[in-house]
C-alpha cells in the first residue's frame, strides 16, 4: 500500500501551495513528517494563524476526507467516540414481540445500533482519512486520556463489539491555543509544531492568494502596517485572517492606497479591543477625523 | 565524533537546558533525520523541533543548542558567505577566499581600524532599515571576526567577545541612523517604526552573541558551550539573575499565565460544585421510590472568594520578584474578592490604586520601582519595622476572610523582626503565605530570618515563574 500522503517536504510545499496553503519549510517538513511517520501532529501557535486551515489544506492536497472533532468544555465519550441509539434499540425490543431474549440481545448490540462520533468514524474509514481534532486544549482532562488510547494504538474498545481496529491510519491533526497546558503524555505522542505570525513576504503572498483582486502594492502597504501593530504591545496582536479580512474591506471600499484616513477608518477589523485601537493611532500618528 | 554520538550528545545537551526530552522522542527524532535525510540544516531543525520539542517557551534554548552542535558554518565561514562590504575602499579586506586550512588559529586578522568601522556601520545602518535577515546574519558572523576578538588565555589561543562588537559597533545608536536612511529625519516621528528597527538591532545583537558562542563551541566544544551559555527557559529563568531581556519577556508571560491559571481555576470551581449532602430533601426526594434514596441531593457550596493582602517587599535586590508577584496576582483579580497591596522598606505605603485594569504593565513596574521612595525612611530594609508599622497604620486590613501574602527574602539587616507584631498580623488574618525569591540554601545565611520567621507563617521558595504559577494555583 503506498502512502497517500506526501512524498518528501518539498512535494508537501507544493501540494499545499497547489491547494492555497503557503507553508514555510518548517510547516512543509512537520506535515511531510506527520505523513511519514504515522504520527500525530500537534499545532499550536497564536489564534488565527491557519492551524485549522493547515488540516483542512492537508486533506484537500492528498484527497483525503476531513473527520473534524470540535473539542469544548464537557465534551465526553458519547459525543467524541460512539453512542448506542437506544431509542432504536427500544423500538427493536418493542417489535421483537415472543422472540427469545437471548436472540434479541444479540440482535439490538450491532453496527445498526452504533452512532459513530468523528473519532469512531475517522478509526472505520477505509479511505485515507485527516482526522483533525481542533482546539483540544478546551477539553477536559477525562477526555485526553480517551485521545491517549486512540492516538498511540488507533483502535477503540466497545465492550458490546469488541475492538475496533483502524483499517489505514488516519492522519490526525490536534489544534490547541496553549489555553491549558496538555499532559506530557500526549505531547510526548505527538509531533509538535508551533506557528507563528509569518514573515511580511510570506504575509504579502498569502493575502494575495487568498484576495486576489487586491493589488500589489496595496498588499504591501497592509502587510507592512500589520507587522508594525504586532511590534506593538497589543491585548490581541492581527494575525493573518485579520489581515485577510482587511484586505477584503479595502478591496471593498475600493481603497486604492493605503493612506492615514483609510486606515483610520478602517482600524476597527484589524484590532477588537478598544484599548488597542487607541494605542494603534497613538503609535501610528493618526488622528481620527 | 560519529553522527550517532553528535545526536545523543545534542540530546543530553538538551537535557541539561531544561528541556525533557524523552526516550521515545529521540528515537521519533532519529527516525524522522532517516525519513528526511540530512541534505539541508534547517529540514534537520525542523525535524529536531516537531519530535523533541513540546512547548513554544522551550524554542529559545533548543535553537541555541542546535546551532552549537548543528553550526552553520565552520571557522570563518569565508568560503560560503558574500559580505556586504566587499571591495572595500582600502582594499585590505579579505574577503571570498578560502581559509588556509593549516593555521585555523591563525587568520590574517581582518582590518578593524576606524575606517573599517564606519563602513561596517554603514553597512549596518542599511540592513537594519531594510530589515534584511540574511544581511544581518552576515554582518554578525563579519562583525565578530573583525571587532570581536580578544586574547585567549593559552599561546595562540583565540577568542571572541560579544562585548567588544557591541561596544564597538554600538547597534543601538544607529537606530536614528538607519532611519535617516529610509526618509525619516525625526526620529520620534512615527514610533511604531521606529520599534521595528530597534527590534532589528537587539536581532543584531543576538545573532553576535549565537555568532560568539558558535565560535567558542569550535575551540572548546559544544557541550562546555552549551553548560555555560545556554539560556533557561524564561519560566525556569531565575528572577534575582534575569537580564533586561529577560524581564522583558517574563514580563510578556505574565498576562497569558495568569489567564491561563485563571481559566483553571475556573474550571476546578465548575467540578466541585456539589457540596456537602443536603439530607433532609436527600430524604423527601426518596418518598417517591419507597424510602430508598436514589438520588442524593447537595447544598450548593458556599462562593468562598477571598480577600487578599499582599505585602511585599521593594528593596532594591527583590523589587523585580515583588513586581512580577503583583502583577500576576492583580492579573487574576476576579478570582479574588478584594486586593490590596502594600510596598514597604522600612515604612509601609499602600499601591492598589496603581493597578487599574488595562494599565500598561511596564508603566506599573516602572510606578512600582518609584513607589520604593515612600517606602523607605532610611533607606534600609527593616522587616521589623515595616509590620509595626503596618500594624498600626492599617489595622482595618486585616479580617479573618484575607488571605496575607508577604513577598520577601526576609534579609532584615540584623534589625529587630518583631517576631510578636508579625504574630499578631498572622492570627488577624485567615491564612498567610511568605514567598521567598532565594533558593532554600541560603535562607537563614547572613542576616536572613527565614526560619524565624518561617515559624510563624508558612515560607515558600519563589523564584522562577514556574513556581509562581504552581502557588497563585494552590492559593485561589
Amino acid at each position: 500500500m503506498t502512502s497517500p500522503w506526501f512524498e518528501s517536504p518539498a512535494d508537501a510545499e507544493k501540494r499545499l501551495g497547489a491547494v492555497g496553503y503557503l507553508a514555510d519549510t518548517a510547516t512543509a517538513t512537520t506535515a511531510y513528517l506527520a505523513g511519514a511517520l504515522e504520527k500525530p501532529l500537534l499545532v499550536e501557535g497564536p489564534a488565527g494563524v491557519g492551524k485549522t486551515e493547515l488540516a483542512k489544506a492537508v486533506a484537500r492536497a492528498t484527497g483525503a476526507g476531513l473527520v473534524r472533532l470540535q473539542c469544548y468544555e464537557g465534551l465526553d465519550e458519547a459525543r467524541a467516540l460512539y453512542e448506542w441509539n437506544y431509542k432504536k434499540q427500544l423500538l427493536r425490543i418493542q417489535a421483537a414481540g415472543d422472540q427469545a431474549w437471548d436472540e434479541t440481545h444479540d440482535d439490538i448490540f450491532t453496527d445498526e445500533f452504533l452512532l459513530t462520533r468523528p473519532l469512531l468514524t475517522a478509526i472505520r474509514r477505509e479511505e485515507p482519512t485527516v482526522l483533525l481534532i481542533d482546539e483540544v486544549d478546551k477539553t477536559d482532562v477525562e477526555v485526553e486520556g480517551l485521545l491517549l488510547e486512540i492516538l498511540s494504538d488507533f483502535q477503540v474498545t466497545i465492550p458490546e463489539l469488541g475492538t475496533v481496529e483502524a483499517v489505514r491510519r488516519p492522519l490526525v491533526v490536534l489544534t490547541s491555543n496553549a489555553t491549558r497546558e496538555l499532559s506530557e503524555a500526549i505531547k510526548r505522542r505527538c509531533l509538535f509544531l508551533h506557528i507563528d505570525y509569518p514573515d511580511s513576504e510570506r504575509e504579502r503572498e498569502i493575502v494575495l492568494s487568498q484576495v486576489p483582486e487586491v493589488e500589489d502594492e496595496l498588499a504591501g502597504q497592509l502587510v507592512e502596517v500589520v507587522s508594525r501593530l504586532r511590534a506593538l504591545d497589543l491585548r490581541k496582536s492581527p494575525s493573518i485572517a485579520e489581515s485577510v479580512d482587511w484586505a477584503r474591506t479595502l478591496v471593498a471600499l475600493g481603497t486604492g492606497t493605503l493612506d492615514e484616513a483609510a486606515i483610520a477608518q478602517t482600524l476597527g477589523v484589524v484590532l477588537k479591543h478598544h484599548s488597542d485601537h487607541e494605542r494603534a493611532l497613538k503609535e501610528l500618528k493618526l488622528r481620527t477625523r | 565524533m560519529s553522527l550517532l554520538d553528535r545526536h545523543l550528545a545534542f540530546l543530553q545537551a538538551l537535557r541539561d537546558a531544561g528541556l525533557p526530552v524523552a526516550l521515545s522522542e529521540g528515537l521519533d527524532a532519529v527516525r524522522a533525520i532517516e525519513a528526511l535525510g540530512l541534505h539541508e540544516r534547517e529540514t534537520l531543525r525542523a525535524a529536531y523541533s516537531a519530535t523533541l520539542l513540546t512547548r513554544q517557551s522551550h524554542r529559545p534554548s533548543f535553537d541555541q543548542v542546535f546551532d552549537l552542535y548543528w553550526p552553520a558554518v565552520v571557522g570563518d565561514g569565508y568560503s560560503e558567505t558574500k559580505s556586504t562590504t566587499e571591495g572595500g575602499p582600502d582594499g585590505a579586506f579579505r574577503l571570498g577566499l578560502p581559509e588556509d586550512p593549516a593555521h585555523p588559529e591563525h587568520p590574517t586578522p581582518l582590518d578593524d581600524g576606524p575606517q573599517a568601522l564606519a563602513d561596517f556601520r554603514e553597512a549596518l545602518a542599511t540592513a537594519m532599515a531594510l530589515g534584511d535577515p540574511d544581511a544581518l546574519a552576515v554582518l554578525a558572523r563579519e562583525g565578530v571576526q573583525r571587532f570581536g576578538r580578544i586574547r585567549g588565555r593559552g599561546p595562540g589561543e583565540q577568542r571572541w567577545s560579544a562585548y567588544n562588537v557591541s561596544n564597538r559597533v554600538s547597534p543601538g545608536e544607529l537606530v536614528a541612523k538607519a532611519l535617516a536612511g529610509i526618509g525619516m529625519s525625526d526620529p520620534d516621528e512615527d514610533p511604531s517604526l521606529r520599534r521595528l528597527v530597534e527590534a532589528q538591532a537587539r536581532a543584531f545583537e543576538d545573532l553576535v552573541e549565537a555568532e560568539v558562542r558558535r565560535r567558542a563551541a569550535e575551540v572548546r566544544g559544544p557541550q562546555h558551550v552549551a553548560r555555560h551559555t545556554v539560556r533557561q527557559a524564561v519560566e525556569q529563568i531565575d528572577f534575582g539573575s534575569a537580564r533586561r531581556a529577560d524581564l522583558e519577556l517574563m514580563r510578556r508571560e505574565v498576562q497569558p499565565l495568569a489567564r491561563r491559571l485563571a481559566t483553571r481555576l475556573n474550571r476546578e470551581q465548575h467540578q466541585r460544585h456539589r457540596g456537602p449532602l443536603d439530607f433532609r430533601r436527600t430524604v423527601r426526594a426518596s418518598m417517591s421510590s419507597g424510602g430508598v434514596p436514589l438520588e442524593t441531593h447537595h447544598r450548593p457550596r458556599r462562593p468562598g472568594r477571598p480577600d487578599l493582602v499582599v505585602l511585599c517587599d521593594v528593596s532594591g535586590s527583590v523589587a523585580g520578584f515583588a513586581g512580577f508577584t503583583l502583577m500576576l496576582v492583580f492579573a487574576l483579580r476576579e478570582q479574588f474578592n478584594r486586593v490590596r497591596a502594600f510596598t514597604f522598606v522600612d515604612e509601609v505605603h499602600e499601591v492598589t490604586d496603581r493597578f487599574v485594569p488595562g494599565a500598561d504593565p511596564a508603566t506599573v513596574l516602572a510606578d512600582l520601582a518609584a513607589s520604593a521612595r515612600h517606602a523607605s525612611l532610611w533607606g534600609r530594609t527593616s522587616y521589623g519595622r515595616a509590620f509595626t508599622r503596618f500594624a498600626e497604620q492599617h489595622p482595618d486590613a486585616l479580617t479573618p476572610r484575607t488571605n496575607l501574602l508577604v513577598l520577601g527574602d526576609a534579609r532584615s539587616n540584623h534589625g529587630d523582626l518583631a517576631l510578636p507584631v508579625f504574630r499578631d498580623l498572622v492570627h488577624a488574618a485567615r491564612h498567610t503565605w511568605w514567598l521567598n525569591p532565594e533558593h532554600v540554601r541560603n535562607w537563614d545565611t547572613g542576616d536572613s530570618a527565614a526560619s524565624e520567621y518561617g515559624r510563624i507563617a508558612a515560607m515558600v521558595e519563589c523564584r522562577n515563574l514556574t513556581q509562581l504559577a504552581e502557588f497563585v494555583h494552590d492559593l485561589a
